[in-house]
Order: structure tokens, then sequence, then C-alpha cells
């Protein structure tokens, strides 16, 4: 990696401070990402800012009945913690699902949130890539593509959002709070991550100027009715073909409310508001289920290598909202498909 | 995490990279204490040393192995306050003040510690080369106390790959360690 200058913070204020006189540093916490990326010279920061000493550490109720999750609280202990697992337990699961036990005990919670995709092509410097070199093409189009996008790609970019916790966040509809030299704001989950267009390059609405210091998720869970079902080509430690966040809330066999994400197929955690109305007021059955997944999936484009993902991702959203209407969520220790 | 399935042709990158030393004006060494295996270490390090290439090129402990270098393999875990990680994606300079184990220090009065015994009962490696960080991320896993079934110490280990494919052996000889501990 190429040499830059490292310092710590002694509070927000100063990490914004120091942020803001030093154009091309990065924030780094768990660093699980970023220190990857920085080995094959992909991110080049001059600066790393260390964030780690931060009190921004802490899991808390909210008044409104939500919780929130501080920036920097590791995904190992979000993922355990007694109120997660008891009230947000597909988010429990989705963490869970996602990279090794060690990965997790260094991954931030914030530092989920803005990791790069794992596109291929991204990470070899000796390919042409839009998001890595705005303009110089992308390889995925018509190079491997099994694990690019199907939905919200455009002729620039084909990457996919790689977080499995994203995609609860997005059923959650979590809010993400900020902070910067302008102050404190608060981006919806769904608004926190961008569609490539033309400027892939730019993955979050996020400015690089400022830092994420907490997660709030308001008081719906989703505790009795939900699941996290990820499909990977190995059962552990992959990333997704197409994962499905699911929440549901019954009325005996009615559905309530209905709301469903997908992650591995998209730059962003993917929800579409018609599907979840169409599930409104119907009975919760496979028909049902499946006339959802038909609409999320009506615009699904492949690439050749990673076409049979529209198939597998409308199976996918069928099979985990039976499974959130059941009440049998997707474990991810035996990873018994129920 | 890179995918392992579209692994990239990282050859030429490290290595043109590794002879590719670019230095910044305001890059400047940092004083920081770690403490290993029990023993404080005031060091002087490059931003840019990952912990594992300072135990095993700066502190000669080269239990802690480099597999892949990029936190796909698990064959450079240590436990830092208590906690598996993987040392190749830990920057050193992050952790002043942190106390790390690695598994030159798990053994005591030179006892072999439970994990090692029983890694040597089930005959639990072949080539050895993911035994070190095997044993740490078990010793990690046992301390988060987890897992309790076969399927729950297969999930909590998938972090650790061993291509010799002793992973059967691996979690029988967990198994006996946790009746121990």
């Amino acid at each position: 990696m190429i040499g830059f200058e490292y310092s710590r913070a002694s509070n927000v204020a100063d990490a914004v401070t120091q942020m803001a006189a030093s154009p091309g540093a990065k924030f780094v916490a768990g660093g699980t990402n970023l220190v990857d990326l920085m080995k094959v010279y992909v991110e080049k920061p001059t600066k790393l800012i260390d964030v780690t000493r931060l009190p921004l550490d802490k899991v808390e109720e909210t008044a409104g009945g939500g919780l929130r999750i501080g920036a920097l609280v590791r995904n190992s202990d979000l993922s355990y913690h007694p109120i997660v697992e008891r009230r947000y337990p597909m988010l429990s699961s989705a963490i869970l699902a996602g990279a090794s036990q060690q990965l997790r005990n260094m991954a931030s919670t914030g530092g989920n949130l803005v990791q790069r995709t794992r596109c291929a092509y991204f990470y070899d410097i000796a390919t042409p890539c839009n998001k890595r070199e705005p303009g110089t093409g992308c390889s995925a189009r018509e190079g491997l593509n099994r694990m690019n996008a199907i939905l919200g790609t455009s002729d620039a970019c084909i990457a996919v959002h790689p977080s499995d916790m994203c995609v609860a966040l997005a059923v959650l509809e979590a809010k993400i709070h900020v902070t910067g030299p302008r102050g404190d704001r608060e981006i919806a989950l769904a608004d926190f991550h961008r569609l490539p267009g033309g400027t892939p390059q730019l993955e979050t609405n996020l400015n690089a100027d400022e830092l994420i210091t907490a997660v709030e998720l308001p008081a719906r869970g989703f505790a009795s009715n939900y699941t996290y079902l990820k499909i990977r080509d190995r059962l552990s430690y992959a990333f997704a073909l197409v994962s499905v966040a699911a929440g549901i809330e019954l009325d005996g066999g009615t559905i309530r409310e209905a709301r469903f994400a997908l992650g591995g197929v998209a730059h962003k955690p993917w929800r579409n508001a018609e599907a979840e109305a169409a599930l409104r007021g119907k009975a919760a059955n496979e028909a049902a289920f499946a006339q959802a997944a038909d609409i999320v999936l009506r615009e699904a484009k492949g690439f050749g290598g990673n076409t049979f993902k529209i198939e597998l991702a409308r199976r996918t959203i069928v099979r985990a909202l039976s499974q959130a209407a059941r009440a049998t969520p997707q474990s991810q220790s035996t990873k018994k498909i129920a | 995490m890179v995918p392992i399935a579209l692994s990239l042709p990282s050859d030429s990158v490290a290595q043109s990279g590794a002879q590719t030393v670019t230095k910044t004006a305001a890059q400047v060494s940092v004083p920081v204490t770690i403490t290993i295996n029990g023993k404080p270490r005031a060091l002087t390090l490059d931003p840019r040393s990952t912990l594992l290439d300072v135990l095993r090129e700066q502190l000669d402990l080269t239990g802690s192995k480099k597999g892949c270098d990029q936190g796909q393999c698990g064959a450079c875990t240590v436990l830092i306050n208590g906690r598996r990680v993987v040392s190749c994606l830990t920057l050193a300079v992050m952790q002043d003040g942190a106390s790390i184990t690695t598994v030159e220090g798990l053994a005591t009065d030179g006892k072999l510690h439970p994990l090692q015994q029983a890694f040597i009962d089930h005959d639990a490696f072949q080539c050895g080369y993911c035994t070190p960080g095997q044993i740490c991320s078990a010793a990690g896993l046992i301390a988060e106390g987890k897992a309790r079934t076969p399927d729950q110490i297969r999930e909590l280990m998938s972090g650790n790959i061993c291509r010799c494919g002793a992973y059967p052996n691996i979690v029988a000889a967990i198994q006996q360690a946790m009746g121990q501990s």
C-alpha cells in the first residue's frame, strides 16, 4: 500500500475537524475492507483518521421505542445483543450470515454501511472499471459476472453492494445519523446507497467529509414473522448470490404488512413498494408470494454469467416470504432451508 | 475480503506493489506499546505495517501464518483483548495499548493449552499450516460461548480454511476442548 499519515481522533468534533483539513483522508474503524483495498492499491488515502477510540459503541433504546446503535458497535456484538436478538432477530440473523466471526469481531456498524463492492474487476487494477477509474469502461458486463447485479444496473456499472446487514436494515427502515462540518443530519437507509447510473464511483450519499455516528431502528421489528435467507456458492463465509430479508405482520392468515429486500442483486439493498403493496390484504400463500416476486423481477436483466440469478431470486423471494409467514426463520447454523 | 470464487490475479499486483514503496512527506513512524503474550513491547511502526507482519518480521513470532493476506483464510488469526481477529487486516498502529495473544502464548508453564493437546489427540491437522489460526480461532470461539453443537462449531469456524480437509477432526478436537473448559 502507499504511505499514509496516521492519526487518532480524540472525539467526534476532532474527527470532523481533522477530515475537513485533510482532503484525501479516510476514517478507519474495523479496517476489514479499507485495509484490504489499500493493499491492492484500489484505496489510496493520504491519511487515516482512526475513529475507534470515539464513544460511539453503545446500543441504547430510544424514547420512541426504537434502538440507537452506535457506529462503532462491532458486527459480532450487534448480532448477539439481547435486544437485537429479541426485537430485531432479522438483523441478528443477517449479520451472522455475513463474513466470518473474526471479521465480525473487527467490522463496525458504520463501516458495514460504506463497504465497497467485491466485483472482481473493481479489485483488479489491471482491468478497466468505471467505479475505480471513471470513464475506463466496465469489464464485468461482458466478463465474469456471476456475482454481479440484475436490477438497477447501468451501462457504466453492474456491481452489487455486498452487505447482508444492510438488507435487513432496509426492511427495518433504519435511519443513518451522520455528522460533518455542516452539522448533523439523518439519511433514510433507502436514500443512503445509490444506484450506479453514470457515476458508479459514488456509492452512497454520505459526503466525503461526513462521519456516521449511529444507526437508528424504528420500533417495528417484525420479530414474530421474519427471515434472512442467503443463497451462496458454499454454505458459509461467501457473498450472496441472492439474499432476501423478509418481515410480515399477519391478521390470521391475511397479510397486514409485508416488507422484503434483496441482497446480492443490485448496487443497493433492493426493495419494491409495488410488490409489497400487492401483498397487503392477501392470503399468505405461495401464489401471492410468487406474484410479488414477479413484480420485483419484471425489470431484471442478466448479463450471461448471472442470468440464472433472475429465477434464483424469484424462488428465494417465495421461499423467504413462506419462511416468514410460517414463523420458521432460516437458521444460520444448520443451513437446512425450511 | 475478496470473493474466493472470483479470486483475482493478484500476484502481479502484489509483486509490483511490494517493490513500489511510495512514501508521502507526511508519513512518519508511530510509537506504540502493545502487550504480546503477556509482555509489553514498545515498538516504532510504519503505519502501513499489519499486525501479522509485525509479529512475524519484527518479533519473530512466526506461529501466525500468512496464508492469503486478504482476510479469507484465517491462518493469521490471533486474539486481541481476548477476541479472535485476522491479523493480516489489522493495522498494528491501531493496537496501541491492546493485549494480543498468539499461538505462542497459549501454553502455560510448559503445558500445552487444552486445544493444542486436543488437536494432537484427534490428529486435527495434516500439513499444519492452518493450525495456529485454527487453534487461536477455536480459543476465541470457546470464550464467546455461542457454539454448542457440531453444526454451530462448523459455522463459527468457517473463517478458518483447511486445504488438507481435516475438518471432522478439527471439530472433534474443539468438542474435546470445550468439554474441558
